[in-house]
């Protein structure tokens, strides 16, 4: 404190008393800054095994997650580049009579809970058939048409509750000229439902694996503790304060952090790369120019800046607790 | 400089290290404090320090009341206050000069005020070649004065010795003591716990001795041997 060093030395002695200004004050600051990064690093080398044990730890605990959600974020993308709009197949009796189907059909358009009608002809369900089945040189050998004449319901956005949809499906299978009902998409809501669900359990694990990365840069920093107690005594008794003698901990912590994100990164990529080839076969066999999206820079940002993060809480979490035991 | 008013420390433990302790110590004086281990030497130097506080009484410290300082003040009034050690307290983790930087990087010098200072003090105690070496590879002696070098290389005002010659022999303890003296004589005050009687008397400065925590003696020890 300023007050307590000039009431200090208030005695005239030969040596001159340099004055520290402000300016030289916050460049000494931001060289410890640098100081202690370096000095963090270079200890970080000089013990590599132990170094490589904690940045694998946190590599493992980054990219198991992180591998999982883009993984999910994939799925996803399938789901979403199917329509996830439920539809109604309604396949009407063969002998229905053509005036009736457009009765019906009027009858459906003023459903509130429906918003569009499609009907296709027998004919047209046998092209579409033909089209998307790949099986046209089988059709052509039937002498008739199996197919029948097929509205397609697509119910109102508001009405795809399940209940509803039921109720929809059997007001329509009422119908005398209805003979089956099918529900379409359903299986792709399912898989958006799992999905989600998934989802949500990859971030618990992410949640539990991240304060895995906490307590085990908070353990190695509680080490390093340990091991440096005589160093931070002395700095302690020549007028260190807490804040210097944690800088040099906390920054060991956080290049935990980024190491561990730059392995994880490599991980990730690996991960999904082993992977692309066997989605590649998968999709190709669905006739589906599906390609997995790969890790891509801001990803690795997220990632390396999670990695700090975590990194730095877990060195401040340990280093709150040890360094106010250590007083000389 | 230093003024105690009837200062007592009880440990935790109950055992009471110094009890209505009363002096005062001139900012440029040079004083030696004495007495058998235990007699409270190392908890008055420890309250000064700040290692310690004061259960009654009144510590002042250059015109500042340690009892009312913050904990976050702590780390700022140590600055003021030079200190050796009996066991020197050296890291070996680093060279000499580092250990004799370490003061002024804690208080955040430049580094080119931290070279120039450095070399100084380690000039002032006569090790200047040795400021690459680590000090694990030193003598005690030449650990003891790179201890004094980190305590003065900060040009406190005042300079605190615990037992400072306790594992020298008598010829590199004069040494010692006469550097303590060149740096009382530059306006320094020099306070230094020591139960080495032949080399208090032979100093002829002011003693203070305790017992079981309490002054038994303030004054020049007659010379005599």
């Amino acid at each position: 404190m300023p007050n307590s060093r000039q009431n200090i030395h208030t005695k005239e002695r030969g040596a001159k008393q340099a004055k520290l200004h402000i300016m030289g004050r916050m460049q000494a600051y931001s060289a410890h800054h640098k100081v202690s990064l370096i000095t963090s690093f270079r200890k970080l080398i000089s013990r590599p095994i132990q170094t490589l044990l904690t940045t694998l730890v946190v590599a493992i605990a980054l990219a198991l997650p992180a591998t999982m959600l883009i993984a999910l974020k994939n799925v996803q993308t399938v789901g979403k580049n199917l329509n996830t709009q439920p539809k109604l197949s309604v396949y009407l009796n063969q002998k229905a009579k053509p005036n009736a189907i457009d009765a019906f059909i009027v009858e459906l358009n003023l459903n509130a809970t429906i918003s569009r009608v499609t009907f296709k002809t027998a004919d047209e369900a046998l092209q579409a058939f033909k089209l998307t089945s790949g099986m046209g040189d089988a059709l052509e050998l039937l002498d008739e048409n199996p197919l029948p004449p097929t509205i397609i319901v697509e119910p109102q956005a508001a009405a795809i509750d399940p209940v509803i949809l039921d109720a929809l499906a059997s007001e329509i299978g009422a119908s005398p000229l209805v003979d089956e009902v099918v529900f379409d998409m359903g299986w792709v809501r399912r898989l958006i439902d799992i999905m989600v669900l998934l989802e949500t359990l990859v971030l618990a694990l992410a949640c539990m694996l991240g304060v895995g990365v906490l307590l085990a840069v908070g353990n190695t920093i509680r080490l390093e503790i340990e091991s440096r107690r005589d160093e931070i005594v002395v700095t302690k008794l020549v007028g260190g304060t807490n804040a210097f003698v944690r800088r040099p901990l906390l920054y060991t912590g956080l290049l935990y952090g980024v190491f561990g994100a730059l392995c994880a990164s490599f991980i990730v990529l690996f991960a999904l790369l082993a992977l692309s080839g066997p989605v590649a076969s998968l999709a190709a066999s669905y006739q589906s120019s599906f390609t997995l999206n790969i890790f891509g820079l801001s990803d690795f940002i997220s990632l390396v800046l999670l990695g700090a993060g975590l990194g730095l809480s877990g060195a401040w979490l340990a280093v709150g607790r040890e360094l106010s035991n250590i007083e000389p | 400089m230093i003024s105690f008013t009837q200062v007592s420390k009880r440990y935790p433990s109950g055992h009471e290290a110094l009890s209505g302790l009363t002096f005062e110590m001139d900012s440029s004086e040079m004083l030696f404090l004495t007495g058998h281990s235990g007699a409270g030497k190392s908890t008055l130097l420890k309250l000064i320090m700040l290692m310690e506080r004061a259960s009654t009484g009144q510590v002042v410290v250059g015109g500042r009341n340690l009892n009312r300082m913050r904990q976050s003040q702590i780390a700022f009034h140590r600055r003021q206050i030079g200190v050796v050690f009996q066991n020197h307290q050296l890291l070996f983790d680093r060279t000499v000069f580092d250990n004799v930087a370490l003061p002024l990087q804690v208080a955040g010098y430049h580094s080119r005020e931290v070279g120039r200072r450095v070399r100084a003090a380690l000039d002032k105690v006569g090790l200047l070649d040795k400021e690459k070496q680590n000090p694990i590879v030193l003598s005690g002696g030449e650990q003891q004065r790179v201890g004094i070098a980190r305590a003065v290389v900060n040009k406190p005002a005042l300079l605190l010795a615990d037992e400072p010659t306790g594992n020298l022999d008598p010829i590199l303890s004069d040494e010692i003591m006469h550097l303590f003296e060149q740096f009382n004589s530059v306006g320094v005050g020099v306070m230094i716990a020591s139960h080495d009687v032949s080399l208090i008397k032979s100093m002829q400065k002011r003693v203070l001795t305790l017992a079981n925590g309490s002054l038994i003696y303030d004054g020049v020890l007659p010379a005599n041997a």
